[in-house]
């Protein structure tokens, strides 16, 4: 038998905090995966919702392109606040 | 998400802009994610290194899960069950973090049971008496979390993040067990040779786990160049037992090495030397337990695998069921 399918496991650890990912484990389905996950990854209630997701559901954007698809926005400093000086009158806008 | 295949280094010239780049990388403390290059020794060396870990981890409960069913109270047997439970998902996270590097676990799985994997040599010990429960918590878990904290920084993402988890998790194993060291070592002539003779059995074995010495170790130049090692065995070593000696005499026990000598000079313990034979020995399968513990993980293994099997046919139904009723 070839081993079970891979999920991805996703953490909220507090309410009004984001899920965050914090490992994969193998499952024959969601439900199981989701028990596991609370076995696996919040003995020490790290968490009060979790999230699986099958592994291959996922697309990824490739490291190969980092700079081609982050770069642009390094050179928009015009996007930060920072970009426009005030007078001293008005600085704490 | 992460599988990619793995790259055979062999014969194959690895692009010397892309080594460099990647050397730059970890000089600069930045890490390496799964999906990004490295070079093929990089990750050959990590399956290795991860997987022995993982696999410590798991055959690891196997001499505390002797006493399970014995310990002496209600409160013990909840505590070492909780705490074996902990060394199955430590386990479980270094697996995870493994198979990001191309590997599946059913691999990983069959490299254990079948012996071609190695696990670390101190599970090969037997447990004969229940203050082995303390001095393994003390000691073992002890020397664990000595090498596992600076790996908490090691420069593959995946390792590193699993090794922060299992850090915190791993400072109550080590306490738990001196908890039953110092209740036995306060407790009747009887229990406080008990914990004696539980900590003269295990302080050789726990420096052991430190690997060889540093003049017959033959990975660690390489190692320490990528960050996945950040000590050398006898730095950590030395850390060990200058942290643990005091914590022995605390509880009036002797640790069983007549040249333990505080060296006012260099500022740690001097102590005999170190009879590698026994570690390489066991290593190579001649410890007093290692057919026991394998076997232990084949049967479970085999003894488990019903359970897999309903699990498929109980997803496989469910999904004809749900299909059926969307039809
Ligand atoms: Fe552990
Ligand atoms: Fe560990
Ligand atoms: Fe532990």
């Amino acid at each position: 038998m070839s081993e079970l399918k891979l999920y991805e496991v996703f953490i909220r650890a507090k309410s009004g905090l984001n899920h965050r990912h914090v490992g994969s484990l193998h499952a024959s389905d969601a439900e199981m995966a989701l028990l596991n996950a609370r076995d696996v990854y919040t003995r020490r209630k790290e968490g009060v919702s979790i999230w699986v997701v099958e592994a291959d559901k996922i697309t990824a954007s490739n490291p190969k392109q980092e700079h081609e698809w982050f770069d642009p926005a390094e050179d928009k400093v015009y996007r930060h606040p920072t970009f426009y000086p005030l007078d001293k009158e008005v600085e704490n806008m | 998400m992460y599988s990619q295949g793995l790259t055979d280094a062999k014969g194959q010239q690895e692009p010397a802009d892309l080594l460099a780049e990647f050397q730059a990388k970890i000089d600069r403390e930045e890490k390496i994610e799964p999906r990004d290059w490295m070079p093929a020794a990089y990750r050959k060396t990590l399956i290795r290194q991860m997987s022995q870990h993982a696999h410590s981890e798991i055959v690891g409960q196997l001499p505390e899960g002797n006493w399970i069913t014995r310990a002496p109270s209600l409160k013990r047997k909840m505590i070492l069950l909780a705490k074996v439970q902990d060394e199955a998902g430590h386990g479980l996270y270094i697996y995870s973090a493994t198979e990001t590097l191309g590997v599946s676990r059913d691999q990983l799985t069959e490299e254990l049971l079948t012996g071609k994997a190695k696990y670390s040599s101190i599970f090969n010990y037997p447990t004969p008496s229940w203050a082995d429960m303390g001095a393994i918590g003390w000691l073992v878990d002890g020397a664990a979390i000595m090498n596992q904290v600076p790996l908490c920084r090691a420069s593959y993402g995946p390792y590193a993040r699993s090794m922060v988890r299992i850090c915190k998790e791993e400072s109550f194993h080590q306490r738990q067990g001196y908890e039953i060291m110092t209740v036995l070592a306060r407790g009747t002539a009887a229990q406080k040779d008990m914990a004696q003779r539980a900590l003269n059995r295990t302080w050789w074995p726990a420096l052991m786990m430190f690997g060889p010495s540093d003049k017959d170790s033959k990975h660690s130049e390489q190692s320490m160049k990528w960050k996945i090692k950040r000590f050398s065995n006898d730095d950590l070593r030395q850390k060990f037992i200058d942290a643990t000696v005091p914590q022995a005499e605390h509880l009036g026990l002797t640790i069983p090495d007549p040249k333990l000598k505080w060296n006012e000079a260099t500022g740690h313990y001097d102590h005999s030397e170190i009879d590698f034979n026994e570690l390489f020995e066991v290593i190579k399968g001649n410890g007093p337990c290692n057919k026991e513990r394998l076997q232990a993980r084949i049967d479970a293994h085999k003894q488990g695998a019903w359970v897999r099997e309903a699990a498929e046919v109980y997803h496989q139904r469910q999904k004809d069921n749900n299909e059926s009723e969307a039809a």
